[in-house]
């Protein structure tokens, strides 16, 4: 564990948990977005258990990010008291809800990510990493059985369904290939034995995806145009309304404690 | 109390009650349950599904207002709790759908009475929550009346209604905690936190009494109830109870119950307080409250969107049973 931290630069570390953070902590706040609003009571509770999934989870990689960084602050501060700039997460999560197929397709293919991360990051050097690792891919093993097989369901379901499910897969495939995009700092993590390449887990995902859509009788997208900057602090104009929203009291009251 | 102003069917004097009917009394009044595949008084069942009904739909409109503050809350953790908070309450409408399905209506029926305005939700949820201590009142106080309700009906005649109370009633403690949790740190907290936690208690004190509904005495459908066992309490019993628990916490938080009229009666052993205004009650029933638009609304507009959702799930159960079919 030392000798992990010590092979990495101390700002680069904290800005890669930063990025694993964010992703839970977006991603989790757009999900909770639903509570009350969805399609069938069954569901509404489902992503309620998603959303907290990934609200702790995020605590777990932002507490380790504060302590690493070591400049005194807490989760909480990094949630709720960054500006959009200094967030993280790739541009998939924070893209709005939509129809509940909008929503159903980005986790999916966020999941199918997240879990080969996860898995990697439970060989970590770092134990504290794969630690939290361990715990957060059995959470994530369910997020990704149950939204591989709604994308199923709904796929090859009614003739709207299908429609909607391949709308909203055109839509999200120019976020996906931000996420196996490797930079300088994923490069740092991945010498020290702390972090895999992201590029490494492409070839997994593209299998769980390709085998996914083609149950779902879904046309792959193929290659295309993919955007980028999540990962270094370029956002889509959505995430600034997002925070507005998420930070308004620790803004408002700075100071208060709740 | 979740549920207001139930209709109650039937009351007959005993020499009205056929043979059958007064042996179903009989059990009822010797304390036995009573199962979904048993013979029971169809005013019986129609009360029940009446009550029940209302019950689970001001469980799933009851998310609306306190989930209106999820995206908001200050803290993870407060962000987490509540969001769990919320989800219990899903869970809490999906026990009583289904222990009301044991008497022979389906969700989707339900769901259509409670849309179309036939059946309705507690009056509570028709108030706005307009900032984070209206989240600790709604615990404090929604809950906490919800809960002088719901413990004795843990005891109703129902067996699958008094099944489902009893993990309600676990979960709803935890919900009133956190309530007043957020209370005692919005009361002990800097002078506009203090501020907006007398002002959520101010607002949702009154609220909160109607939540028993309106005075025995105006209650036109509670002795049946009773006799029936569907409703163990009055009204009145229930709000004395609720005043007289309520006023010590909200001593010990510091705050002001908004009641010039509130005054410990030693003769009575309890409270003296002022009524909730009832022209209001009746108002927020009649659809008038402050939020009802909205909160229906919400409700109507997840189900007409989520029809997609549930035709796409039903076509492909249908795909699939024919590809088995084809494949035997």
């Amino acid at each position: 564990m030392g000798a992990a931290i010590e092979a990495v630069d101390r700002a680069a570390y904290a800005d890669w948990l930063q990025r694993v953070g964010d992703n839970a902590l977006i991603l989790g706040h757009r999900v909770s977005e639903w509570c009350g609003h969805g399609p069938a009571l069954e569901e509404d509770i489902a992503l309620s258990n998603v959303a907290l999934d990934l609200i702790g989870q995020c605590q777990l990689w932002l507490g380790l990010a504060a302590e690493v960084e070591g400049k005194g602050r807490s989760a909480d501060d990094l949630a709720f008291l960054r500006d959009a700039g200094a967030f993280r997460n790739v541009l998939l999560v924070e893209r709005p809800n939509g129809d509940f197929a909008q929503t159903l397709m980005r986790q999916f293919l966020f999941d199918a990510f997240h879990i080969e991360l996860l898995r990697a990051l439970g060989k970590s050097t770092d134990l504290r990493v794969a630690e939290i690792a361990a715990k957060a891919e059995k959470e994530v093993a369910y997020h990704l059985e149950r939204s591989a097989d709604l994308v199923i369901r709904l796929g090859d379901g009614s003739a709207e369904s299908h429609a909607r499910m391949e709308k909203a897969l055109k839509s999200l495939w120019a976020y996906t290939g931000e996420m196996f995009l490797d930079d300088a700092t994923d490069q740092a993590l991945a010498e020290a034995g702390i972090a895999p390449l992201p590029s490494s887990l492409k070839s997994a995902w593209d299998e769980t995806v390709t085998a996914v859509l083609a149950e779902a009788t879904l046309a792959h997208p193929g290659q295309s145009w993919q955007h980028k900057g999540g990962k270094q602090g370029i956002h889509s104009e959505h995430l600034g309304f997002l925070l507005a929203e998420m930070q308004f009291l620790q803004r408002a009251y700075p100071g208060a404690s709740w | 109390m979740y549920a207001q102003l139930v209709k109650s069917e039937g009351s007959k004097t005993r020499e009205e009650m056929t043979p059958q009917e007064i042996a179903f009394q009989e059990r009822i009044d010797r304390g036995e349950r009573i199962e979904p595949k048993e013979w029971m008084p169809e005013g019986y069942r129609k009360t029940l599904i009446r009550q029940m009904g209302q019950h689970a739909h001001s469980e799933i409109v009851g998310q609306l207002p306190e989930g209106n503050w999820i995206t908001r809350a200050p803290t993870l953790d407060r962000k987490a709790i509540l969001l769990a908070k919320v989800q219990d309450e899903a869970g809490h409408g999906l026990y009583l759908y289904s222990a009301a399905e044991t008497l022979g209506i389906s969700r989707d029926e339900l769901l259509e009475q409670l849309h179309n305005g036939k059946m309705k939700y507690s009056s509570i949820f028709n108030y706005p929550t307009l900032t984070w201590a209206d989240i600790g009142a709604v615990g404090w106080l929604v809950d906490g009346a919800a809960i002088m309700n719901q413990v004795p009906l843990q005891r109703t005649s129902y067996g699958p209604y008094a099944r489902a109370m009893v993990r309600i009633c676990k979960e709803e403690s935890f919900h009133q905690r956190q309530g007043y949790d957020i209370m005692m740190k919005m009361a002990s907290g800097t002078a506009e936190q203090k501020a907006m936690a007398q002002d959520a208690l101010n607002r949702f004190w009154y609220p909160a009494l109607m939540m028993f509904g309106p005075s025995d005495k105006d209650s036109v459908h509670s002795a049946q109830s009773m006799a029936w066992k569907i409703k163990i309490n009055t009204n009145d019993e229930l709000r004395q109870k609720f005043v007289d628990q309520t006023v010590p916490q909200a001593k010990y938080l510091g705050l002001t119950v908004p009641d010039e009229n509130l005054k410990w009666n030693e003769e009575k052993g309890g409270h003296d307080f002022s009524e909730p205004d009832w022209n209001e009650f009746f108002a927020v029933i009649a659809g008038n409250g402050p939020c009802n638009e909205e909160r229906l609304g919400a409700r109507v507009k997840a189900w007409d969107d989520g029809a997609w959702f549930r035709d796409g799930l039903m076509a492909h159960a249908e795909k699939a049973a024919t590809r088995r079919h084809a494949a035997e």
